[in-house]
């Protein structure tokens, strides 16, 4: 039995132009591994559970790095850091919903080499898929998760189909919550995806949770001015305010003007395969106070056809609550 | 640097230099190995433990160009033509001690000492970023080492008087 301590015999290439990356995406398909910071990519190759047989890494296109203005908005190069996210003083002063997101991430160290483009691109935390079970995501005919005995505390409450895992991004839900887009280049072209189609969930695509394909290079998100400067508020939940992911988080925008919101952009983390827009919350919201009084009256909103597995329905009223502190902070 | 075209075969060179505490070390080191590995057991520098493995517990924390990063998550070939700074090169020419280290010694930080070189990596870089840090600001940096004797708050002690802020 190999040791698990490293990772088996590889290639990896270390291109330096963003069309070269393309390239070797396109040839290598299938048997290539896109690496941003690899702190979702190590773990699968140590435990034998994901077996690539080249490593595109990403570091060295310096044209994926960059925080810049433009003509609408902010473009973020994929390969920003969390940290990097975390601490621009542009994000934090008009999309500080993004950098409180990024800065929940992990750990520090684990911030400090992650990259954008990696937390939102990163696979399901399932635990029996990631040690290598043929699960339905990993291929199979089965569900471990969703069985009498199967530990689902961490798992969905919404759009399960066959795979019960749920994303595990944090920055997700605020880039769906910004109307972010995605800019995603191969060797046909550039195509930009909103962020609220670039997470998929398993009854479109049980393999893979983004629209991303082999080939595929997300090289930059970009804000739209839109959500500037709005009313924003993000809460993570998780066991360990360090190093785990959310059991549900909440990012909110809100557009409040004369002290009533105008419009606003609800969305959960850790609920569904993709990050959840709560619309009937969005809905029920608009043109009233940000206040205690909308919050109790909307809050159970949020949870609304929820179907709980054996061991999460804790996170019903978890999920209520946070959508309730969103609006009376 | 090596790119498809030059090199089909594999992509990157193997035999690499890297700067490991100031000095460039000529090492050979393969497409996937981590930064933990070629520290540990090709250049000998064994202060970077690995426990883990895998990004969760901070023992193996070293420095790239100043910034604390996992090395048993770091690929080698990414830190050519970088600083590499692991707990063996933080001494003085002389040997004196580190002012972290010397006052996790001082504060009797380290309980039974294997997660300790990770905790000082991760204080050294907060105080070159931060050099008079708050409790609370500290005890955030310090987050991403894990350590299974509880010690937080005498680390968190060693961090505050190294950065002259406890008499």
């Amino acid at each position: 039995m190999p040791s698990n301590d490293n990772m088996p015999e590889m290639s990896l290439y270390q291109p330096v132009q963003v069309e070269d990356a393309i390239s070797l995406a396109g040839t290598l398909a299938e048997r290539g591994w896109l690496v941003g910071g690899g702190q979702d990519t190590y773990g699968w190759i140590k435990d034998r559970a994901k077996r690539p047989e080249a490593l595109i890494d990403l570091n060295g296109i310096e044209s994926m790095r960059g925080i810049s203005e433009t003509t609408d908005g902010i473009e973020i190069g994929a390969l920003v850091t969390l940290t990097e996210l975390a601490n621009n003083s542009l994000i934090k002063e008009r999309y500080s919903l993004l950098s409180s997101a990024a800065g929940r991430v992990a750990s520090p160290q684990i911030r400090n080499i992650g990259t954008l483009g990696g937390n939102v691109a990163q696979d399901v935390r399932c635990w029996y898929y990631r040690r290598g079970l043929n699960c339905y995501r990993a291929g199979g005919n089965l569900c471990y998760a969703d069985t009498p005995e199967g530990q689902n505390r961490e798992h969905a409450l919404f759009g399960a189909s066959r795979c019960v895992a749920v994303t595990p991004s944090d920055t997700a839900p605020a880039l769906v919550a910004l109307e972010a887009q995605m800019v995603i280049r191969n060797a046909g072209g550039e195509r930009i995806v909103a962020a609220e189609d670039f997470f998929v969930g398993p009854d479109v695509d049980i393999l893979r949770t983004t629209v991303l394909r082999p080939g595929d290079v997300l090289t930059s998100v970009r804000i739209p001015a839109k959500w500037a400067n709005a009313e924003f508020y993000f809460e993570k939940v998780a066991d360990r305010n360090v190093w785990d992911f959310a059991l549900v988080s909440i990012a909110a925008a809100m557009r409040v003007t004369n002290g009533t919101i105008e419009e606003s952009r609800m969305v959960a983390g850790a609920v569904e395969c993709t990050p959840r827009r709560l619309t009937n919350v969005e809905q029920a919201i608009q043109g009233r106070a940000r206040n205690q009084e909308t919050a109790d009256a909307v809050a159970s909103l949020a949870s609304q056809g929820a179907t709980p597995l054996n061991y999460n329905h804790f996170k019903i009223p978890l999920m209520n609550n946070l959508v309730k502190r969103a609006l009376t902070v | 640097m090596a790119s498809a075209a030059s090199n089909p075969a594999g992509g990157v060179e193997r035999l690499v230099s890297i700067n490991v505490n100031g000095r460039v070390r000529r090492v050979d080191v393969l497409p996937q190995e981590t930064l933990a590995h070629t520290l540990r057991y090709k250049l000998g520098l064994t202060g970077a433990k690995v426990a883990c493995n895998r990004g969760e517990c901070g023992a193996c924390t070293v420095l790239i160009d100043d910034v604390n990063y996992y090395a048993c998550s770091t690929l080698t070939h990414n830190v050519k033509d970088r600083a590499v700074t692991t707990v063996e090169g933080l001494r003085a020419e002389d040997g004196t001690l580190h002012p972290v280290q010397a006052a996790f010694i001082q504060e009797l930080s380290p309980a039974c000492g294997f997660c300790t070189s990770g905790q000082v990596m991760s204080a050294v870089a907060l105080l070159k970023a931060n050099p008079r840090p708050t409790r609370q600001e500290a005890r955030e940096a310090m987050s991403g080492n894990l350590c299974r004797c509880g010690a937080y708050d005498h680390y968190l002690n060693g961090v505050m008087r190294a950065s002259g802020q406890l008499s």
